[in-house]
């Protein structure tokens, strides 16, 4: 029987219900995610379910309730925090970078730190400069965090089950846009393992290695190739740390031409690492640059025809590959 | 492994007020004695880094950690050798710790501004000012989730009152009622700067603007302390919500050791002062002997102990192996 088919929100309200049932420690810690189930609905009926005390509205505190799931982690609770909005991890940072993400290590692995933080990603949604960014880049640079980008909703159960039981510190980025993307989902329980990447799509020509919201533009990007004779791999890190490094680079290996995607900003960013992974991988088996496309290096800005320029587009990925394997 | 004394908190229930005060006495000699070591080991160059010295603050962290138990939790600061040996931790490996051996409570990864100790709650000195607020918090959270009757001490300075940090959680600790026990060492400096230069309107009225229970005490008096914190955490542990408490004390030293030359912000004769005027060990001694407690030998008898105990530790340390360079890597995650 063919799995049935939930959207994205779902998948992730029911990894954390399974785990909520499954593990009395689980409890929800965020503004407005118990009655409201989040501005996304994300978390709507969990408060039902598993009452005020395990799904704990705050006040619009981020360093605060954030500060509170670190040490509520190092004693014994396994808190997953909700940051409505990527942008807002701003306010996070001391608390994720040098307390969550140090607690270990500092101790000589005496206290460990099992938290979860999910937040979002992705423009697009007319939201503005404040709520539209994709800061992911921040944490993968942080020695002692881990950073989950699902791009489906198959992965988002999957992976955020597996982020739950984690012994670290978890950032588990979600793209807005996809909250209503379907797709199959097996209604029992299953993890996927944090740093195992996925070939979204096989192919021979190039290699589109894409996450979180670039994975639907590649596999729509590599049906426009198709049309054109040229077969695109799309292969999805799903992790930027812990980083699947062979998967990336054995698939630039087989089609020696690569564009990495990520919506994050591109200077210092996730496709600059991803790229420098690959060249140092698969130097010599590589016909042409790898080339990076992510979000243009500017503020989001609101003018719908200014916001969509800033992203990367099926067209533009599409021409981008185009021309690296048919140059004019 | 050397001990100096026996667990906090557990000396004194059983017994009479003379031994509690001994105890106490002996737990603020062996701070004084730990950091007068480690001014010595620094000064000669054996220490790396830094080191911020309590000296001046020790009837805070012990008359504070004598009203909990042992696995009541703790954090603590940069200046935090003091709150670690009041919990329990034991000067040799504390000390092997601030010269980044193995045998540390880090295994010499955390250093003078980070140890941290399971066994004694320690949930790790923090060296951001005004970064452990939320792991109190959280801990008293957990505490009150999981039903456990543990409360939770958040130690730091007057320093960390321009922080946002600590006003966030002050606020979910009051609308959660959480055990958890904010206390302000006011030893009057931020760093180099008076903190009258630094904090408008009152400590108190901080904490009381969110309906916190809060009190002052002089943190030179151990007793004083004490009463106050047996109280506040009596109160905290059966559901009466969050406490802070402002204790008024001096820091000896400089910031860190290495703040040597004081006079543009502080006078030599202020220093002066508070060391012959309001020692919080002569203040106790003092009393331990009008009470007929102990007479002066006996007291110099406990300082002599404790100061052979103390270099032992440092020689401990000393000759302790430094961690092997596969140890890098450990750790990173769990």
């Amino acid at each position: 029987m063919p799995d049935r088919e939930i959207t994205f929100a779902q998948a992730v309200r029911e990894a954390l219900a399974e785990e909520m049932r499954r593990d009395s420690r689980v409890c929800i810690i965020g503004e407005d995610v118990a009655e409201a189930g989040t501005p996304f609905k994300v978390l709507s009926g969990l408060v039902e379910e598993f009452g005020a005390k395990r799904v704990v509205d705050t006040p619009i505190s981020e360093a605060g309730f954030t500060g509170v799931a670190v040490g509520a982690a190092m004693t014994g609770l396994r808190p997953v925090v909700d940051i409505m909005f990527g942008d807002f991890i701003t306010l996070t940072m001391d608390q994720m970078v040098n307390q969550a993400a140090k607690a270990h290590y500092m101790s000589g692995g005496h206290w460990k730190v099992p938290m979860v933080m999910r937040t979002t990603l992705g423009a697009t949604r007319r939201s503005a400069a404040q709520h539209s960014q994709s800061l992911h880049a921040w944490f993968s640079h942080v020695p002692g965090l881990k950073v989950v980008l699902p791009s489906t909703p198959y992965d988002a159960k999957g992976l955020l089950k597996a982020a739950i039981r984690d012994e670290n510190p978890v950032v588990f980025f979600e793209d807005k846009m996809m909250y209503k993307l379907k797709g199959p989902v097996p209604e029992n329980d299953y993890t996927i393992p944090l740093g195992v990447a996925d070939v979204k799509r096989a192919g021979d020509d190039i290699t589109l290695v894409a996450t979180s919201s670039m994975v639907q533009v590649a596999l729509g990007a590599a049906i426009l190739l198709e049309k054109e004779g040229i077969s695109a791999e799309v292969v999805d890190p799903r992790t930027t740390w812990p980083l699947d490094e062979k998967t990336l680079i054995d698939s630039s290996k087989k089609t020696s031409r690569v564009i990495v995607l990520d919506e994050g900003y591109g200077r210092y960013g996730v496709t600059a690492e991803l790229a420098a992974v690959i060249a140092e991988g698969a130097f010599y088996d590589l016909d042409a640059p790898v080339k990076r496309m992510g979000a243009m290096h500017v503020p989001i800005p609101f003018s719908p025809p200014l916001e969509d320029v800033t992203v990367p587009t099926e067209q533009t990925v599409f021409d981008a590959a185009r021309s690296m394997c048919k140059p004019s | 492994m050397t001990t100096v004394t026996s667990k906090p908190g557990v000396g004194h229930e059983a017994g009479t007020e003379k031994e509690k005060w001994l105890h106490a006495y002996r737990q603020m000699v062996s701070i004084r004695l730990f950091e007068e070591q480690v001014n010595e080991v620094y000064t000669r160059a054996l220490m790396p880094g830094l080191a911020h010295l309590y000296s001046g603050e020790e009837a805070v962290a012990v008359g504070i950690c004598e009203a909990l138990r042992i696995d009541d939790y703790i954090t603590s600061t940069h200046r935090g050798h003091g709150h670690c040996l009041a919990k329990g931790a034991s000067p040799d490996r504390m000390f092997a710790e601030l010269l980044g051996k193995e045998a540390g409570y880090c295994r010499g990864k955390g250093g003078s501004m980070h140890i941290a100790d399971p066994a004694t709650g320690n949930l790790g000195a923090n060296a951001i000012v005004g970064g452990s607020v939320g792991i109190a918090t959280g801990a008293a959270f957990a505490a009150k989730n999981l039903g456990a009757d543990r409360v939770a001490v958040c130690f730091f300075g007057e320093g960390a009152l321009g922080q946002g940090s600590l006003y966030e959680v002050m606020n979910l600790a009051q609308l959660w009622k959480l055990p958890v026990i904010y206390v302000c060492e006011n030893n009057l400096y931020n760093e180099y700067t008076h903190y009258t230069e630094t904090t408008a309107g009152t400590i108190l009225g901080r904490a009381a603007a969110f309906g916190i229970e809060t009190a002052s005490v002089d943190g030179q008096d151990v007793r004083a302390v004490n009463e106050v914190a047996e109280r506040l955490v009596k109160r905290s542990r059966a559901g009466g919500g969050p406490a802070f408490l402002q204790c008024d004390t001096y820091r000896y030293g400089g910031h860190h050791v290495g703040d040597i030359n004081r006079e543009y912000y502080r006078s030599k004769q202020e220093e002066q002062q508070w060391k012959t005027e309001r020692d919080p060990i002569l203040v106790l001694a003092k009393w331990l002997i009008d009470r007929g407690y102990a007479d002066a030998a006996f007291l110099d008898g406990i300082r002599n102990e404790i100061r052979a105990t103390m270099e032992a530790a440092v020689k401990f340390a000393i000759a302790a192996p430094y961690p092997s360079v596969d140890e890098v890597e450990k750790h990173v995650y769990a």
